[in-house]
């Protein structure tokens, strides 16, 4: 057997042909690279969906089809989803405190003089003795 | 006389797009109901439906559900593109992430001018919360991918504004926050 065969080939136990459509994004060097994507896609998806690319974007559709399929491996439930929903979240998060803050900056604007205590801190922060009882100054 | 048994009805999409009798113990016929083809098309084409049957047997059954729709969710970024899938998204998430930050600290900053500049009393608060959130960290942990996906510059082949409706996660990631 040539052992210079890619690691798709050597896990699927055949000749690697020198147009092999795995050989360049799977190197000998790393067969969990495609063991997992094995796992999760199938050597004939991978295939297929490689060959509709054009081949200067295989590379980055090797990797990325190998951190999903880690993804999935590490949360069989939600995959990578499971990040985009975080992140979703975490925006959404910054956002709202943005928009506070901006609105916090354009009442001082106004009324650089008040006494009183920022609305952020008024949301569940004890520490503030001063409160926004002068927001309606 | 014989009688002829009716043909059953009640095939699941799987079943009818692979063609085959659907079992009443089909794994596939609670989440792919024969109404909604495209649906296990969608998984069928991108992981394949062994490998669907696979994940699902491997995770409890109250999780099936959630299952089904992240891989509904993946296999469409998956088609829409072929090159990125649902990285991409992460990556823009990421992006908008980092820029939010940015923002917030500027802002943030400019506030605290505020409050130096008329001592309230307060001064000094916000400043606390200009470090990084945590998250920051998670997103290092995720390797060099991210870097390289945002400095390629060919990523910018498919830029539909639209291309992840990311409202439309059918589900919120609450238990793992």
């Amino acid at each position: 057997m040539n052992p210079s065969r890619c690691a798709a080939c050597r896990y699927l136990r055949r000749r690697c042909p020198p147009d092999c459509i795995f050989s360049p994004y799977f190197p000998p060097n790393n067969p969990q690279r495609f063991a997992s994507i094995h796992r999760i896609y199938g050597a004939s998806n991978v295939a297929k969906l490689l060959q509709r690319l054009p081949s200067h974007l295989r590379t980055q559709a090797a990797d990325s089809l190998y951190l999903e399929a880690q993804y999935r491996i590490e949360d069989p439930v939600y995959g990578c989803v499971g990040l985009i929903s975080l992140l979703q979240q975490q925006i959404h998060d910054i956002e709202r405190q943005l928009a506070m803050t901006q609105a916090e900056i354009a009442f001082r604007a106004r009324h650089p003089q008040a006494v009183e205590g920022n609305l952020l801190n008024n949301v569940g922060n004890p520490s503030f003795s001063n409160q926004a009882s002068s927001w309606f100054m | 006389m014989r009688s002829h048994e009716p043909r059953s009805t009640s095939s699941c999409a799987a079943c009818k797009l692979l063609k085959r009798r659907c079992s009443p113990t089909c794994i596939f016929a609670p989440y792919f109901r024969s109404d909604e083809p495209k649906k296990f098309a969608k998984v069928h084409k991108v992981f394949g439906a062994s490998n669907v049957s696979k994940i699902l047997i491997e995770v409890p059954e109250e999780q099936r559900e959630d299952t089904v729709n992240s891989l509904v969710y993946e296999a469409e970024a998956r088609l829409r593109d072929p090159v990125y899938g649902c990285i991409g998204a992460i990556a823009l998430l990421q992006r908008k992430m980092i820029e939010l930050q940015h923002d917030l600290a500027l802002a943030r900053a400019r506030l605290a001018r505020y409050a130096a500049n008329y001592p309230t009393g307060v001064a000094g608060t916000e400043l606390d919360r200009l470090t990084m959130t945590g998250l920051g960290e998670f997103l290092v942990a995720c390797g060099g991918f991210m870097d390289s996906f945002n400095q390629s510059s060919s990523y910018q082949v498919n830029q539909d504004a639209h291309m992840y409706d990311l409202t439309q996660i059918p589900y919120v990631y609450h238990d793992q926050l």
